[in-house]
């Protein structure tokens, strides 16, 4: 008796305390209930969850606000590709617009043994410190990839890896959230479709002279590639040959013709 | 009892602060003090929910738990007085929980944009024990009134937030300061309080 009545009265007090403030709570719940939008909910859970900020916002949550205000595209994560575009255009009522995989292209082909290096480099490993080096840094080519591994810090999927003295990403693990484009102080990376298989892998915007002197895989600006496109895919950025990816058809004849072997035709005849 | 309420304010907001003289609330203190907006988001949510806190415990306590309210189960015909005064620390937890998130229901529905820039602090405070120690020192202080204990939560609050936006201000800078590499981050952000704490002992003798 001594017992339950020890230990029964504080247990009642406290209960009945907590009941107190949980009737008033459930009630002021309903009192003060806000409509929030459930397809915020469910958008959220179909995101990937990497909170990467690839698509702009601040993470996975705000993107899913977003999407659900309409301030956003359903196609907006890059990570998620088309699959999670179309598991939220679904949430959303709407179609989604045929959404690309994308991925992450480097636009250079200079490893070591094609391209010229003026000078031995021990310093920092960091591209941006590469580049300030004297005369626009070790490498001879002033366009093409130093090597220093900014993007592959960058990128928190370990798709981008240095082969070769140059950055390499591996298509199977690129989610194409962005990190490494903006991480690239040459602005060497793009975001590709990556059903577009024929890509130019050269940035380099000097002379044909000069590109042929520092490097055997640049872009001479020779203009075969667009004397063999039959579509107009090939667009001429002075010097630099670029694909027009609307036109391109892939048919790799540009690739063919190509002197330094500048185009990549990635699939090769597997077309 | 009576008090000199101006006293009260001013004794809990300077001379007795909370953040530099009885050192409680020392984790929101430093950890929502690298900016002065956020810091004073959580000094306004703090104030709310210790204005809120102080009534209700006071009422609470003075109405439900003292021995002297006269509560009391029979129980096989004998009186058997509740006697839990013991319990405060429980109830009053409670108390500073349910009031956290009746706030964050209130400030959902009437200012969805206050809730956004204190929304997560709000959740916080419930831990926040600073909170915890007005309540406290307003039932352990003879003769409190309910009028007593708002007001000297109300003036804990104020100082909490005047001490957490003047510090926050002190780190905006600091972040910008040469400093030497050691000291960078939180090392210097501590002795910065513990100077801030020695500045504030100058209030000690403001009220004889």
């Amino acid at each position: 008796m001594e017992l339950i009545i020890t230990m029964g009265i504080p247990a009642l007090v406290i209960g009945s305390i907590g009941l107190l403030f949980g009737l008033l709570l459930g009630y002021a719940g309903k009192l003060f209930d806000v409509k929030e939008d459930p397809r915020v909910f469910a958008i959220r859970e179909a995101l990937p969850g990497a909170n990467d900020g690839g698509c702009g916002f601040s993470g996975c949550d705000a993107f899913a606000a977003a999407v659900a205000e309409g301030k956003a595209k359903v196609t907006g994560c890059p990570v998620g590709g088309s699959a999670v575009a179309a598991r939220i255009s679904e949430i959303m009522g709407v179609a989604a617009s045929g959404m690309k995989r994308k991925t992450a292209f480097v636009k250079c082909g200079g490893r070591t043994d094609v391209t010229a290096w003026r000078y031995e480099y021990n310093g920092l490993r960091d591209c941006a410190a590469m580049d300030t080096m004297p005369g626009g840094g070790p490498k001879d080519c002033l366009f093409g990839c130093l090597g220093g591994g900014n993007c592959e810090r960058a990128c928190q999927f370990g798709a981008i890896s240095m082969r070769g003295g140059i950055a390499v990403v591996d298509r199977t693990k690129c989610t194409a959230c962005g990190m490494c484009v903006a991480a690239c102080p040459r602005a060497l990376i793009e975001l590709v479709d990556e059903d577009k298989t024929v890509r130019v892998a050269c940035n380099s915007k000097d002379s044909g002279k000069r590109v042929m002197s520092v490097c055997k895989a640049g872009c001479i600006g020779c203009k075969m590639c667009q004397r063999a496109c039959q579509y107009g895919a090939i667009v001429m950025d002075g010097t630099l040959a670029r694909v027009d990816y609307e036109k391109c058809v892939k048919c790799g004849a540009c690739a063919e013709k190509c002197r330094t072997g500048a185009i990549l035709d990635i699939n090769g005849g597997a077309r | 009892m009576s008090f000199n309420y101006f006293l009260v304010f001013l004794s809990a907001a300077l001379v007795n602060n909370f953040l530099m003289s009885r050192f409680l609330g020392i984790c929101p203190f430093l950890g929502v003090s690298k900016k002065i907006e956020t810091a004073f988001g959580m000094g306004v949510a703090v104030t709310f929910v210790i204005a809120l806190a102080s009534a209700v415990t006071h009422l609470v306590y003075h109405r439900i738990l003292l021995p002297s309210v006269g509560w009391y189960a029979e129980i096989g015909g004998a009186k058997i007085s509740l006697n839990v005064e013991y319990l405060y620390n429980i109830a009053f937890i409670l108390i500073i929980a349910a009031l956290v998130q009746f706030v964050e229901m209130f400030l959902k529905k009437s200012s969805p944009s206050l809730y956004r820039s204190l929304g997560i602090y709000l959740p916080l405070i419930t831990t926040n024990c600073a909170v915890l120690g007005v309540t406290v020192i307003n039932k352990e202080t003879a003769g409190a009134t309910l009028m007593f204990s708002v007001i000297n939560g109300v003036g804990a609050a104020v100082g909490f937030t005047i001490v957490i936006v003047l510090f926050a201000g002190i780190r905006e800078r600091l972040e910008y300061a040469d400093i030497p590499k050691v000291f960078r981050g939180f090392p210097i952000a501590l002795i910065a309080a513990g100077l801030m704490s020695i500045a504030f002992l100058g209030f000690q003798g403001l009220i004889q």
